[in-house]
Order: C-alpha cells, then sequence, then structure tokens
C-alpha cells in the first residue's frame, strides 16, 4: 500500500484514505462556449497517458477532504512530491526516483 | 511398526507424547513434532499422490516448499483445512489428518490409471486432449476436468473460526530467524532499533536448528542460540514472532504476515482468532529467508523415500528422525555429504554417496572414508526401484559424456540434493532486478525498488560464518540508514560447513529419455520430458514453457522447480538460463487462508448496512428489504398470504386512493450555504435557481462535463444564502465529492460552503388525496393549504413539535408533503402519522411501489432510466435546461456532434399490445422481429411495471430515434423464444395533465 504525503495535512498516510482524481493541470476553460467542437472533445477526453512522470490529482477523501496534486512515477509508482492544489508543477529534475 | 526415533537427538519434548490419527490410524509422536516427523519417526514416507497420475508420493522437504506430503486436517466441526503441508502442520493431542487424491486407499489408488495414460497427460494437454469433438465440452471434457481438477478437497461448511487483523510499525522488520536475521536482530536491536523478528516455524534458528554441531563463540550453536534468543528478548525494542509467515511484500515497505495462532493447539482458548494478519510498514527490512535445496531430475526421483538431503538432516537434527537406516546420497552440492555424515554418526547405514562431480573436496571424501562410506564420483542416477517405497537406487558412472554399465544399490531412501536457489520470493514482490551470476548459477538480488537488505544464503552466500557476518552487515547498514550508528558483530565459528557445487539439467541415462519419469515439478506432475516437449512445439519463452507445462504453476509457486525447469529449457534451447529468463513471483509466498485476507469483514461486517430511523418499524411491520446502494430500504410490506405483486397492488392502490407513507429517509442531502450559493448552483445543475424565491423548491437536473446525467433530485431554497440539495440514494457521496471538486480546484474563489446532511434528517413522505388532511393537525407556524403552500414549495415549521423542513413535493403524481425532522424524532413522528393515518387507512408503502408509482408519472430514476450516455433532451427533460444561462456543468458537451446527431436512443414509453404481458428489465428491442440473426438491437427496456390504477402493464424504454417512432409497434423478443410486441408512446401514462396534484 502506497504512503501518500497529503500536502494539506503535512503527513504521509495510507493509500486507504486517498483517492485517485485524474490527471492534473487541466482547467476548465473560462467560456466552453467559445471552444471549437476540438478543442472541447481534447478539454473532456484527452489525457497525456504519460510513461514516466505523471501529474495527478488525488483527494484525501477520507480525512482533510482536499483535492490536491501530485507527481507520481508509473513506472516505478513512486510518489516524487505533492502539492497544493492551484500551485504550478514543481520542477523536480534532477531527483526523480530511478526505475 | 518400526521406531525410527533416535535417542538423543532432536529438539522434540520426549517428556509430552502426543497421539494424532493420519488417515485413521493413530500415530504417536512428540510435542514439536510436525505431522511429517512424526510420521516419519513411525517409518511411513507415503503422504499422499500426485495431482495428475495420482502416484504414490512422499514427504520431499521439512518445511514450507513442500510439494508432496499435502494433507488434510480436521479441528472439529467446520474446521477442515485441505493442503496443510504435513512438514508445518505441528501435532497436537486429537489431531485429525488424511491424505489426498487418492481412492479407494493411499496405497491402492485407481487414479493411478491416470499414470498408464501418460500421452493423454503430456504438456499442453489441456489444448490438445481437450479440443474435439465441439459437442463433448460441456458433456464430456469440462466434468471430466473439474472431477479431475484441484488438489484436495474444498471445506463444504462455513468456516466458524475468526481471523483477526493488525498494523504494526517498525524500524527494521528481519524476515526470517536463521543465523543471518538473528545476527541482523541483535545488531539493530543492540543499536536501539524498534525491531521486528519473523519466522514461519514454530522455533526460531533456521539452519542453526539442523547443525548443531557448528559452534559460535566457544559454544555449541544450540547454546548460543539459546543465548541470542534469550538477549532479544531482554531487549524492549525487540518484537520476536514465530507461526508468522511474510507473504508478501508491498509498496513502501509494506510486509503483510500471516501469524498462525491456534492451528498447533488442542485446546483452542474460547474467542481465540485462528490467524492474525499483521500489516507491517518497516522503515528498513531485512531479507534473511535462506535459500531452498534443489532435487535431482532423474527417472523415478518421485518415489517415496526420494527426499532433499537437507531435510533428512533437518528430520534427524531438530526432530530426532531417520528417515531411512539405509540411505543413499546423491548429489551435485557438498551440503549432502555433511548430510550423510550425520545420518551415519546417529546410526544409519550409509550405502553410498553418489556424486555427480568427478571432482569433491578430498576432506570430504576422507571423512566419508572414514565412516566407511562408500563413494561414486561422476555418477549418474538412472531409475529407482520401489513403488510405494523406494527400495534401491540405480547408478551408473559417466565418462566424458557416456553413461556405463549399471550398478542396483539397495536403499530404504534417497536422499538428493541438486544444489541451493536463494530464496528471493518476498524481494521479486518489489520489482527488484534478480540478476543471473553465472559463477553460483543462480539469480541473486541486484536493483532494489525498496529499503531493504537482503543477508546470507539468499545472496549465495555459504555457511554459518558467511551467514552471521552478513546479518550483522545488513543489522547495521539498516541503522545507518535510519540515521543511527551500529557497528557490525562478530562471531567466532568453529566446525563450520561450507561447500559448493554445482547446478544441472536432467541426469544423462543411458535409458529411452522419453520414456523417463524425471519430475521436475512435483506438485504439477510435470516432468522433463514435458519441459522438452515444450520447448519443440515452439514455447521459447520461460513464461511460455511455465504456462504450457504448468510448471510452478502449483501452490509451492515452483520453490524447488523453477530453477531445474529453467535450466532444462535452456539447455533444449541451446540458450544460457538468463536469456531464457524467470518467471515472476507473486503473493502470497506460502498458501495463505482466505480468512486471514478477509479478516474481520465477514457476515455483517463484511460491509456497513446503512438503516435509516424508521428502520426498526418496517422491520417489525414485517418489511421485505432491498439493498440501495449500502442502505437497506423497506421493499415493500407484505399481509398474510400476499407476494410482492400482491402487496405492491394494494399499496399503490391505498395510495392513490387515500394516504400512503414512505420512509425517503436515504434521499442523499447536501446543504449549500454561503454568500455565492446561488451563484455555485448556477453553475453546477442546469437549472436556473436565480430567481427561485425563498421557500420554492425545483427539481434539480446534474450533468457531467461531457453533458450526460449524472444526478437529480428536488432542491428547496431555504434562505437567500441557503438550499436544501437532495440527491438520488446512492448518488450522494458522488455529488458531494463532485461539488467539492469544482469548489475546491475551480472557483475556489466562491463563498461557499457544503455539508452533507444525509443521516441529520429522517424523512417522511405522505402522498395521496388525504396527505394534507392527515398532516395538517400536527403543523404549527406554517399554513399548508393550497393556496398558501403550493406544489414544489417549502416551509420551516414544527411538526408534531419537531422543527421541520417541510416540502410539497410528489414524486407519485399525488398530493404529497414531504417532512424533515431531526433524524432522532423520526421513528416518533413516523408512528404519530401512523396512528392519526388509521381514519384514513393509511398505508406504508416501499420502494416497489415507490417505483410504479413514479413511472405511471413517467419520473425517471437516474441510473435506471438512463446509462451514463443520456442528455436531458434524450429523457425527455430537456425542459429543466436554463435555456438562458451563459454555463453550467455539462452546457458545453450540449452541443457536441454526436449529441445532437439524429438517431440518439431516447426515453419513450412502451405499451404491450396484451395488456397483461409485463416485460422484463433490461430486454432488447427490435424494429422487425422477423430479420435473421443476430437480430439489430434498437434499445432496451428500461423500467417495466403491472400498474394496478390503469389496470395494464406500462414500461419505459431507450429506443433509437424514439421520439420519431411515436404510435410505432416494437418487438421485444423474450428470454423463452417468443416475441412480446408494444407500442411506442409518451412516458406519462397516468393523469398527464397533473390534475391529481390540484388537492384542497
Amino acid at each position: 500500500m502506497l504512503l501518500i504525503q497529503c500536502p494539506y495535512c503535512d503527513d504521509a498516510l495510507p493509500e486507504l484514505e486517498f483517492a485517485y482524481a485524474g490527471e492534473a493541470h487541466i482547467d476548465r476553460p473560462q467560456d466552453p462556449s467559445a471552444l471549437s467542437d476540438e478543442e472541447w472533445r481534447d478539454f473532456l477526453f484527452i489525457r497525456s497517458n504519460v510513461k514516466g512522470v505523471h501529474a495527478e490529482r488525488w483527494r484525501h477523501i477520507n480525512g482533510c477532504g482536499r483535492f490536491f496534486n501530485a507527481l507520481r512515477d508509473t513506472v516505478s509508482d513512486r510518489f516524487v512530491t505533492s502539492y497544493k492544489a492551484g500551485e504550478p508543477r514543481p520542477d523536480t529534475s534532477g531527483k526523480e526516483p530511478a526505475q | 511398526m518400526t521406531d525410527f526415533r533416535v535417542e538423543g537427538r532432536g529438539r522434540v519434548n520426549r517428556a509430552k507424547p502426543v497421539s494424532f490419527t493420519f488417515d485413521g490410524e493413530t500415530y504417536r509422536g512428540f510435542e514439536g513434532d510436525t505431522v511429517a516427523s512424526a510420521l516419519l519417526a513411525n517409518g511411513v514416507h507415503l503422504m499422499g499422490r500426485s495431482f495428475k497420475y495420482h502416484r504414490p508420493r512422499g514427504v520431499v522437504t521439512a518445511g514450507s516448499d513442500e510439494p508432496n506430503a499435502l494433507v488434510g486436517t480436521t479441528r472439529g466441526k467446520g474446521r477442515f483445512e485441505p493442503n496443510t503441508r504435513a512438514t508445518i502442520q505441528e501435532i497436537y493431542p486429537g489431531l485429525t489428518t488424511e491424505s489426498q487424491n487418492k481412492w479407494p486407499s493411499l496405497k491402492f489408488d485407481l487414479g493411478a490409471i491416470n499414470d498408464r495414460l501418460y500421452m493423454l497427460f503430456s504438456a499442453g494437454f489441456y489444448y490438445k486432449t481437450f479440443m474435439w469433438p465441439r459437442s463433448f465440452w460441456d458433456s464430456v471434457y469440462e466434468p471430466l476436468i473439474r472431477k479431475a481438477a484441484g488438489l484436495g478437497k474444498a471445506p463444504t461448511e462455513v468456516d466458524p473460526d475468526h481471523y483477526a487483523s493488525r498494523y504494526l510499525h517498525c524500524d527494521v522488520l528481519v524476515i526470517g530467524s536463521g543465523p543471518s536475521g538473528i545476527a541482523a536482530a541483535l545488531t539493530a536491536g543492540r543499536a536501539g532499533s524498534k525491531v521486528v523478528l519473523v519466522d514461519e516455524t514454530a522455533e526460531m534458528g533456521g539452519t542453526l536448528l539442523s547443525e548443531p554441531s557448528v559452534s559460535i563463540d566457544g559454544r555449541p550453536a544450540w547454546d548460543w542460540l539459546a543465548g541470542a534468543m534469550a538477549e532479544l528478548d531482554a531487549m524492549p525494542n525487540v518484537r520476536r514472532m514465530t507461526r508468522t509467515t511474510a507473504t508478501g511484500y508491498y509498496h513502501q515497505n509494506m510486509i503483510g504476515m500471516v501469524q498462525k495462532l491456534t492451528d498447533h493447539m488442542g485446546d483452542v482458548p474460547e474467542g481465540a482468532p485462528r490467524e492474525r494478519m499483521w500489516r507491517v510498514r518497516a522503515k528498513e527490512v531485512v531479507l534473511a529467508q535462506g535459500a531452498i535445496e534443489r532435487p535431482m531430475v532423474f527417472d523415478g526421483n518421485d518415489c517415496p523415500g526420494v527426499m532433499l538431503a537437507g531435510a533428512a538432516q533437518t528430520f534427524l537434527n531438530r526432530f530426532g528422525v531417520l528417515v531411512g537406516k539405509q540411505p543413499v546420497v546423491l548429489t551435485s552440492h557438498d551440503s549432502a555429504w555433511y548430510s550423510a555424515f550425520d545420518m551415519a554418526d546417529a546410526g544409519a547405514k550409509v550405502v553410498a554417496i553418489v556424486d555427480t562431480r568427478e571432482s569433491v573436496p578430498q576432506a570430504l571424501q576422507n571423512d566419508a572414508r572414514a565412516r566407511g562410506i562408500p563413494i561414486h564420483l561422476g555418477h549418474t542416477a538412472t531409475a529407482t526401484k520401489g513403488r510405494l517405497r523406494v527400495a534401491a537406487l540405480r547408478i551408473n558412472p559417466v565418462h566424458n559424456g557416456k553413461v556405463g554399465a549399471e550398478k542396483m544399490l539397495s536403499c530404504d531412501a534417497v536422499l538428493v540434493c541438486g544444489g541451493w536457489t536463494p530464496s528471493l520470493h518476498l524481494f521479486s514482490h518489489t520489482k527488484g532486478s534478480l540478476d543471473w551470476d553465472a559463477e553460483a548459477k543462480a539469480y541473486l538480488p541486484g536493483h532494489k525498488t525498496e529499503d531493504v537488505h537482503i543477508a546470507g544464503a539468499g545472496r549465495g552466500l555459504w555457511g554459518i560464518a558467511a551467514a552471521l557476518e552478513d546479518g550483522t552487515k545488513a543489522g547495521a547498514d539498516a541503522v545507518r540508514s535510519l540515521g543511527g550508528s551500529a557497528g557490525a558483530a562478530t562471531f567466532e565459528v568453529a566446525d563450520d560447513r561450507t561447500g559448493s557445487g554445482i547446478t544441472q539439467k536432467e541426469l544423462p541415462t543411458d535409458r529411452s529419455p522419453g520414456k523417463a519419469k524425471a519430475f521436475v515439478d512435483f506438485q504439477n506432475d510435470v516432468t522433463a520430458k514435458d519441459i522438452r516437449l515444450a520447448v519443440r512445439e515452439g514455447m521459447k519463452s520461460i513464461e511460455h514453457v511455465k504456462r504450457y507445462t504448468t510448471n510452478g504453476m502449483a501452490t509451492d509457486q515452483g520453490k524447488l522447480s523453477n530453477m531445474n525447469g529453467l535450466t532444462i529449457a535452456a539447455d533444449a534451447l541451446g540458450k544460457e538460463a538468463p536469456q531464457v529468463g524467470l518467471t515472476t513471483f507473486r503473493p502470497p509466498y506460502t498458501p495463505t487462508t482466505f480468512g486471514a485476507f478477509a479478516g474481520y469483514h465477514k457476515g455483517a461486517h463484511f460491509e456497513v448496512t446503512r438503516k435509516t430511523p424508521i428502520d426498526d418499524w418496517a422491520e417489525e411491520n414485517g418489511a421485505e428489504y432491498e439493498p440501495v446502494a449500502l442502505w437497506r430500504r423497506a421493499w415493500y410490506f407484505p399481509q398474510a398470504g400476499e407476494d410482492m405483486h400482491k402487496a405492491v397492488a394494494r399499496e399503490c392502490k391505498a395510495t392513490r386512493e387515500s394516504v400512503g407513507i414512505f420512509d425517503a429517509s436515504t434521499l442523499g442531502k447536501i446543504e449549500v450555504s454561503g454568500p455565492d450559493a446561488t451563484e455555485f448552483m448556477n453553475r453546477m445543475y442546469t437549472n436556473p435557481w436565480t430567481k427561485l424565491g425563498v421557500g420554492r423548491a425545483r427539481y434539480g437536473l446534474l450533468l457531467g462535463e461531457d453533458g450526460f446525467i449524472r444526478d437529480d433530485g428536488v432542491i428547496g431554497r431555504m434562505r437567500d444564502d441557503l438550499f436544501h440539495v437532495t440527491t438520488t440514494t446512492g448518488g450522494a457521496a458522488r455529488v458531494l465529492n463532485m461539488m467539492e471538486d469544482y469548489l475546491q480546484t475551480e472557483w475556489p474563489d466562491l463563498r461557499v460552503w457544503l455539508t452533507s446532511t444525509t443521516e441529520e434528517w429522517a424523512t417522511i413522505a405522505l402522498n395521496g388525496p388525504n396527505a394534507r388532511k392527515l398532516l395538517q393537525p400536527f403543523v404549527e407556524g406554517a399554513d399548508i393549504s393550497a393556496d398558501a403552500m403550493p406544489h414544489m414549495s417549502v416551509v420551516e415549521c414544527t411538526v408534531a413539535g419537531f422543527p421541520s423542513r417541510l416540502f410539497r413535493i410528489s414524486f407519485t403524481g399525488e398530493l404529497g408533503f414531504e417532512i424533515n425532522v431531526p433524524a432522532r424524532h423520526g421513528r416518533v413522528l413516523w408512528e404519530k402519522l401512523w396512528d392519526a393515518g388509521q381514519q384514513y387507512d393509511i398505508c406504508p408503502y416501499g420502494t416497489e411501489t415507490m417505483h410504479v408509482l413514479r413511472a405511471e408519472k413517467g419520473f425517471i430514476i437516474v441510473g435506471q432510466d438512463t446509462d451514463g450516455t443520456v442528455t436531458p433532451e434524450d429523457a425527455g427533460i430537456g425542459w429543466a435546461i436554463g435555456k438562458k444561462k451563459i454555463d453550467f456543468v455539462g452546457k458545453r458537451s450540449l452541443d457536441r456532434p454526436d449529441i445532437v446527431a439524429k438517431g440518439r436512443k431516447q426515453l419513450v414509453g412502451l405499451l404491450t399490445d396484451d395488456p397483461k404481458t409485463v416485460l422484463t428489465e433490461g430486454a432488447q428491442i427490435v424494429a422487425d422481429p422477423n430479420q435473421p440473426k443476430p437480430m439489430k438491437m434498437i434499445g432496451h427496456v428500461t423500467s417495466s411495471y403491472w400498474s394496478e390504477v390503469l389496470g395494464r402493464s406500462i414500461a419505459m424504454a431507450l429506443v433509437e430515434g424514439g421520439f420519431d417512432r411515436m404510435d410505432d409497434r416494437l418487438h421485444i423478443p423474450t428470454e423463452t423464444g417468443g416475441t412480446v410486441t408494444a407500442k411506442v408512446t409518451g412516458t406519462q401514462f397516468y393523469d398527464p395533465a397533473g390534475e391529481r396534484l390540484k388537492v384542497e
């Protein structure tokens, strides 16, 4: 079972307390009606599906209830870091986990 | 019966004799014996029949890697367990055991005919034998396979035991209590780390228990061991756990361990759990699991009496049992020579040591000669004699690859050693790499993914001194990784038994290899020939060979067979072992009970059952229940002699004619409050909320961003900044999560607070023309007359003196009220209304009647009439969309090309031509019943009921282009081969004008 660092509780807690919530940094457009069908399709459905470090959303659903973002390596299933919602993706070059 | 117990040897408690039974016969052993050691002490080697060929089999190992000696154990009613390893199960007075896979008896088994039908069962037989004819699949092959498949008998009764579960946190978890594990635990413990040391057997010591002649720090091994245990037990920071198997190694040093608590006890304390699952989070892990001895692969190597040399040494030194009085030792590793010496010193007449190697250390040969043991170097073994017990071993010299003349060695046991495989199953669970070491001819731990240290024989090291040294180093490394300081201890070891050996494929023979039954995997009955056949038939990767032959796929996960199988496959492919690869080990390390995994989660504790405050009343009044999400809800209230159909018809009629009472407490409720509550509601729901006045209610529709219906419910405006939102029973948590998501991450600027209030309120629905008459006398603080309180409104008042949010709404088409009171008052209010309602013949109804009444009105149930691909337009509730709203969740998607395209499935009504026919929910719909199969299905029935008030059946269905098919006739093929014809209609079957809401 993974340990996940909740940036709000500032504690590493068991995976059971958390729920995955999809890829991070996909903002809902300010004016969806201004988007073309293709742009809206991309917003709805197109995800990066990376092999490697993936920015993703988690919710500490059985804890503080907050949504936050995390970087996780999809190959090793290791968390690199986690950070609060709204913060930019941290630069982790050079300190990503070995695979 | 001959006694094979040796005086002065072993650690069993001779003062405590223990009687138990095996196949109905009583045997005696001592406290500390396993079933295997006790049976061997009585001269019993034959302990089971093999899986496929039903060949007689004896015990091969002395530990958890045992493939053959699997027995059924009975510990009282309901406590039968198949496939217990006789080498692990400790005996206690009254233990009942039985052999498996035999009929009619262990010594005479008719299933052994399979042994003569070898051709039918060779590699890949599943794929070849059972192909044709097609008609045989169900009638012949499957019953045959089902009958033949499986080891042992599955228990038939519910397990009466209970199983416990705990978490444990420590600095250093040491798995395996041989010399390396003990040294690691001592070193880390002395440094002050919180240490847990576990071992799967009943006693710690590992190899030391089998090697009493070694001395450590000037003391005999067992004295040193006792001292080490005492020192560990004296440290408050060290915990020792025996009978505890580390079954799986998971992410971030989470180790699952199963501790057997009572399986070794004759008198089990009342209420004691049978096993306990430990979930251990260790900062550092030391794997000190040693190595597993490999059998030799030759014709007849599965004959009872053929066993691993190391096992024989363990049975002798740990249990005081001589496994044979005239053993032959057959080996390619030095270690078995020591087994021979111990056997000889204990009184056995060792017939010979046969070594496949031409060169063996002179010291060993001298020691053998000193004991009068004949030596045959450079020899192969080509057959065994004896069926239920080995009687002779056939050996031949090998010179320059040529097999010479045979020689028969009469014996009562053959002790084999084909080298040692580092036990790295747990390390493999971590996806740590196993790298081929050409020198050791073994896979050794390579790249690590976890904070883990591997010590001793697990790293290919050999001997007690090396194990101790490596163990203390691993312990010190672990402490240093934690930021502590620890020095490695030093140990003075004398009379150590070091050695080396070689690994080989099946032994060469002068006979036809095609006729040899040289077993690689004893448990799955896989021979060397099977593996070569698999390679000939095109299996190139070890993963393919494994699946084609089932080598290593038995419950022992190939602990004995994987390396031999790999060596033979590599030889057949003409490659080196590392090029052929290695199969992956997966948890659990050894077979584990379902009970241990389930823990407390069984029976009523398997899943939470949510109950409303009125649930007790329903139970007292004979309700039948149905599960809805985690809730149990009253389904209907049958009276004497009524089935569901009759009860529901009566409940529907009573509600439409007078008044029905319904427990709606399970409805999800979310309080949306704050200065920006209206804006938030506007963005979340399709409907407009700005102009909804305080005290009014509105049907709210929630979409996903993809435009499909997610949830619905009536929403009341309590104040300018407070909405009382209701959701579907099953959708409450999902809707709250979605709201929180948007509020926290998309619109964090909105000043809104969301509170789940589902369980704060008991909700009682009154429906029917007499609903107001019944309710009115209880209401204070509000006028609920038709004029003052129109349909779709809400008021705060008291009902029967309880503070209430009273809604006038209807999910039945009748005059309706939903009374929300604090949950603790729910049952009292229900009973007051119940008593007062007697004058109106009030009728309690359940969810089935609720479903019928709403379907008569064409109200949808999200998740029943919608399936995650249905838009508001598809469902015929486009009116719920605020047309002037610029944006809401899902709005943009309603213009997507596929959403506005023709031919979408739309929700329509269906009226069967025969009004008595009630369609099956989920039934598929076709336009032309005469088209060839497979027919084009254009939709399915979503809701279907008998409508008592209409005197006929009604149904709703999602049908392609349904709105354009009004009055068309569609066809619904039935399970019985017939076809029902129905007319397409709207979905409002009853009172489409809504006249019935207008009760004064």
